[in-house]
């Protein structure tokens, strides 16, 4: 950070000073203390960014500085606001008109949901304004003429055009973009951002931040940023408070913070957060690692005595083979059924060729809507594509065709094939102990006794770290991680040798993430497994992964080995994406300029090799080492390195 | 890590207001294995976190004060449908020509300020022969002691078990009449009870249909989808736009008057069924359609289940407790639909008695002036269908699974 110019009465307060506060809520049993004592604060101008994983009540500190916590939580502590003359917001009535002038007008809010944070039948405009009018009323035009000029100061293209559109009609980046400009747009001093980017993709993220940062800096507003990422942390905030299960464990300037974090917890984290770079590839340490002597033991059950023929020969060989792949979607009709007239269908995924050698993890990449999970459901044979071949081999060079498997082939490609999930909240039946979510797989094959299957259950639940005594427990006992490994251990139950992991860390916790990145490792080299690893993380899928696959808007545009891909990306989709991931490195600055392009309208920046049109269909095309990118076949291959192709 | 910088540590979270920020570092430890706080207060951990669904569930409804009270009511309720009988002083058709239209009689315990218990005045009655009404007085005198557990008319528990052992009765050769008569002098109190059989369990019948038809048809149309979704859904939007009060009628009008009371009684929940299966047979499709999206499901398809297995053992479990709920709700309708049917002279007949049969005897104004406790049984039907909604409200809010 520049060094501050600013006058200094202007920096010898603090704006927001939470100081012990205290939220708890009643539960069945006693209460439980979401915040324990917090003391924090943002001065003027500056941004602090309150860092936590769930559950450690960062966003009930954001909520309870507006006094908008659940009406059963209480709360207690001071909470001053600093504008001049200092006020303590715990004092003000709840939803009183005292805190109702301060919302909006001191303080903005903008939420992680940009898809909810909106009202659906009332136009952006409509909403903006009234957030206006609330605080400064002013005729009618005035009021349109300040919301459209911020609407094009938060970088939303035809600010006239927005103003009477509605939310739907806006993509989740210029959602938050308006969201953005309705919480700024009565000049507050201070803007609570409750995990702004989360729920984006990292391109959009990346504008998102910056844009952020350009608000900040040009209406001298503090931000207090609420978020889990510590790559985020590091590109935007002046201090970095931490906290875990409602406590400070430590706060400082993002410099020291980063160069020299002191308490056990916050070294920890910074262990376990994948990175690029060097230590790319260097074991994560993660809070809590599993054991691996179960999943050994494990091994020695499933794995056949013999060990598979040696590594080398069996490598090579493919497993499965992708070749023509397209899928579409009809677009949801609007609750008329039988009189819905045609709309043209949706290609999620458009003729997707790729192999996955025996023993290997191939990480697929792409943002939503990029058809990498249609890809990874329909190698499960979730739904059968619409043209293109699976097949899967085996070492005796047999070959399974996937999506024509029936009757006993079918039987045995869901023994051979599983899947991880994303979400561990969905994907366990609610009414099942974990015994029975374990053995279900085994009941269905009729496989063994039932002491046989409880052996096998025990065995999982080793493999996994959870002991077999929780076998009889359900699933609500337990945590997202836990929950989690117990998804990977169903996986596993039939002795699958491909499992495609769809996103399977994405909705966990940074210190628990690592954990199950390093599972999902020791797994795969103790029972040989081949994974599909799809994720919109590259730092997880370069940590796990053999070689990636870029997908974008259905199409495979670079697949390159993973080093390859990480030290001279191709195309320039791909070099989009490794720009926009935010370092957990104060020293190493995202390249907003270069991550900004909105994706959707990047391809006519692209160089002329990498567009595409009907007429001129482009082809993926060796680069050599098995590098393949998506490209025009004639173009000039000096296109490529002429514009950075080693970074 | 790199090099230390030079930031001064500080002892406190917070540093000066305004002064440049501090390291601070908690001396608290670290500990990994810790859960969060409070979680060992959640419901997720009851019983070492081996509470099933159902046990979640009841935890739950029991926090629910207004449906807990609701469901004690409704078990004490048809639980005495089993001893109608012997809770009721009199029998169904026994009446008293001396004492048409007799008021409420009220209860006392002391005579001439003595105790005597509960016992009631013997009433002496004249005609008003200006207003053609009949004037009850109490007789001071006539002291008529309430007896109970006495012996009094003999009659057929459930029709089967005979017996004469009441609860209360009255005096020897005395009346008591404790919510009046109606204009055959039958007491109205016992009518109410013996009515209660009929509308209470006539909801049930008809939620009964009402709930195989709409699992079936729904169940269906959620899991296969397509033309017979589609199908079924516009069906479903026809029969609802109809007005049910003719609609009712028009089916009422098809049970022959031949026919005997008893299937009179099942033609009627039938009907009420058949109208009500709609709103069932859509929240088991959309129950249906939101729990095929859940990955477990999906998981349980990816490990071979059979469409059987799955409907069992992943859909059927989730959506249960759910539906169960929304029955419960739909409970009331079925009583007020009857009530309704039967007041307009359509539904069940005599001499079977529901609470809608003894509510056309309060059909015309001068009834409703002259013998207001005519309109008793109002009370029981919007007790019974409180207690139902409250129940149904408690149920519908305990179902949702926890996670």
């Amino acid at each position: 950070m520049p060094p501050s110019t600013r006058p200094l009465p202007d920096t010898a307060r603090d704006l927001l000073r939470i100081d012990g506060l205290r939220v708890s809520f009643p539960l069945l049993q006693g209460e439980v203390e979401a915040v324990r004592g917090a003391s924090l604060r943002v001065r003027p101008g500056k941004i602090t960014a309150l860092v936590g994983e769930s559950g450690s009540g960062k966003s009930v500190t954001g909520q309870a500085i507006l006094g908008l916590q659940p009406a059963n939580a209480r709360v207690s502590g001071k909470v001053w606001l600093d504008t001049g003359a200092p006020v303590d917001l715990l004092t003000l009535p709840h939803d009183g008109r005292a805190i109702r002038a301060i919302r909006g007008a001191q303080i903005g809010m903008i939420f992680q949901e940009p898809m909810t944070s909106f009202s659906p039948v009332h136009t952006i405009g409509n909403q903006i304004s009234e957030a206006l009018r609330l605080h400064q009323p002013m005729p009618p035009r005035a009021l349109r003429a300040r919301c459209e000029e911020m609407l094009g100061r938060v970088g939303l293209p035809d600010p006239r055009r927005i103003y009477d559109m509605y939310p739907f009609e806006l993509s989740g980046g210029m959602r938050q973009r308006a969201m953005i400009a309705m919480a700024v747009i009565c000049g507050p001093a201070l803007l609570i951002a409750d995990e702004p980017t989360t729920a984006l993709d990292v391109t959009i993220q990346a504008q998102i931040l910056g844009l952020i940062r350009d608000l900040q800096r040009e209406f001298d507003l503090a931000v207090l940023l609420i978020t889990h990422d510590l790559g985020v942390v590091a590109n935007l905030a002046d201090e970095v408070v931490v906290m875990h299960h409602g406590q400070v464990l430590e706060s400082g300037p993002t410099e020291a913070i980063f160069a020299d974090p002191r308490h056990e917890y916050l070294r920890g984290l910074m262990n376990a957060v994948p990175v690029f770079g060097a230590r790319a590839r260097d074991r994560l340490k993660p809070l809590r690692e599993v054991p691996a002597e179960g999943i050994r033991a494990l091994a020695a059950m499933s794995v056949p005595a013999a060990p598979a023929a040696p590594a080398s020969a069996t490598q090579a060989r493919p497993l499965i083979t992708v070749s023509g792949l397209s899928k579409s979607f009809l677009p949801r009709n609007r609750s008329w059924g039988l009189f819905a007239r045609s709309e043209p269908p949706l290609r999620a995924v458009d003729d997707v060729s790729f192999e996955i050698r025996r023993g290997e993890c191939l990480g697929l990449v792409g943002e939503s809507g990029s058809g990498k999970t249609t890809v990874g459901k329909m190698l499960v044979r979730a739904f059968a594509p619409d043209a293109g071949q699976i097949l899967l081999h085996d070492s005796a060079g047999g070959v399974l065709d996937v999506p024509g498997a029936a009757g006993d082939e079918l039987t045995a490609l869901r023994q051979r094939v599983q899947m991880i999930f994303q979400d561990p909240m969905s994907s366990l039946s609610p009414r099942m102990t974990v015994g029975q979510i374990l053995s279900e797989p085994l009941d269905i094959h009729a496989r063994g006794t039932r002491a046989e299957r409880d052996r096998m259950v025990a065995a999982l639940l080793r493999a996994i770290g959870l002991g077999p005594a929780v076998a009889a427990r359900y699933p609500h006992s337990f945590s997202g991680g836990q929950r989690q490994r117990i998804g990977i251990a169903r996986a596993l139950a039939l002795g699958p040798e491909f499992i495609v992991c769809d996103e399977a860390v994405s909705a966990l916790d940074m210190s628990v993430q690592a954990q199950i990145l390093n599972l999902l490792k020791d797994l795969q080299k103790e029972l040989q497994l081949t994974y599909l690893f799809i994720s919109h993380n590259l730092a997880v899928v370069n940590y796990l992964a053999d070689r990636i696959a870029v997908m974008w808007r259905g199409r495979l545009v670079e697949l390159a080995p993973r080093e390859a891909l990480m030290s001279a990306p191709a195309h320039p989709y791909t070099r989009a994406l490794l720009a926009a991931v935010p370092h957990p490195d104060p020293h190493h600055p995202l390249d907003i300029a270069a991550a900004c392009m909105p994706a959707t309208q990047a391809e006519s920046a692209w160089p002329a090799a990498f567009r595409e049109s009907a007429e001129a269909p482009g082809e993926l095309v060796d680069l050599g080492d098995g590098h393949l990118v998506r490209m025009q076949p004639m173009a000039d291959r000096r296109d490529l390195d002429g514009t950075g192709g080693a970074r | 890590m790199t090099a230390p910088t030079d930031t001064p540590m500080q002892p406190g979270p917070l540093p000066a207001p305004g002064a440049a920020p501090g390291h601070f570092v908690s001396p608290d430890p670290f500990d990994p294995e810790a859960e969060a706080p409070g979680l060992a207060g959640s419901l997720g951990t009851a019983v070492g976190g081996q509470a099933s669904q159902l046990r979640i569930m009841w935890i739950k409804f029991r926090r629910h004060r207004l449906a807990l009270i609701s469901a004690v009511f409704l078990i004490v309720m048809y639980a005495t449908l089993l001893i109608t009988e012997f809770l009721a002083p009199y029998r169904l058709e026994d009446h008293d020509y001396t004492a048409i239209y007799a008021p409420p009689q009220q209860v006392h315990l002391f005579h001439d300020g003595s105790f005597v218990g509960p016992f009631v005045y013997g009433q002496s009655v004249t005609l008003d022969m200006v207003r053609l009404k009949r004037v009850y007085a109490d007789d001071r005198s006539d002291v008529q002691k309430i007896r109970f557990f006495c012996h009094g008319a003999p009659y057929r528990m459930l029709g089967l078990i005979p017996g004469d052992l009441h609860l209360l009765c009255p005096a020897e050769g005395g009346r008591f009449n404790l919510l009046g008569t109606d204009r055959l002098g039958r007491d109205i109190l016992s009518r109410i009870l013996y009515a209660a059989r009929v509308s209470l369990t006539i909801g049930l019948l008809g939620t009964f249909v009402a709930f195989s038809l709409g699992i079936l048809i729904g169940g269906i149309a959620g899991y296969r989808g397509g033309w017979f979704d589609v199908a079924m859904q516009r069906t479903i939007e026809v029969i609802q736009s109809i007005p049910s009060i003719p609609l009712w009628m028009a089916l009422a009008a098809i049970i022959p008057l031949t026919w005997s009371p008893i299937f009179v009684y099942l033609g009627i929940t039938v009907i009420l069924g058949m109208l009500d299966w709609t709103g069932q047979a859509r929240a088991v499709r959309s129950k249906l359609f939101s729990l095929r999206e859940e990955d477990y499901v999906l998981a349980a398809e990816l490990m071979g289940a059979r469409p059987r297995r799955i409907i069992w053992r992943h859909l059927l479990p989730g959506f249960m407790s759910h539906l169960i709920a929304s029955a419960s709700l739909s409970v009331p309708g079925m009583i007020l639909g009857e009530t309704a049917l039967t007041f307009l002279g359509l539904g069940l007949r005599p001499p079977i008695t529901s609470w809608g049969i003894l509510l056309t005897e309060a059909r015309g104004i001068n009834i409703i002036a002259l013998y207001p406790w005519l309109l008793w049984p109002m009370v029981p039907v919007v007790l019974v269908i409180l207690a139902f909604n409250f129940f149904g409200d408690g149920l519908r809010d305990a179902a949702d699974p926890l996670r």
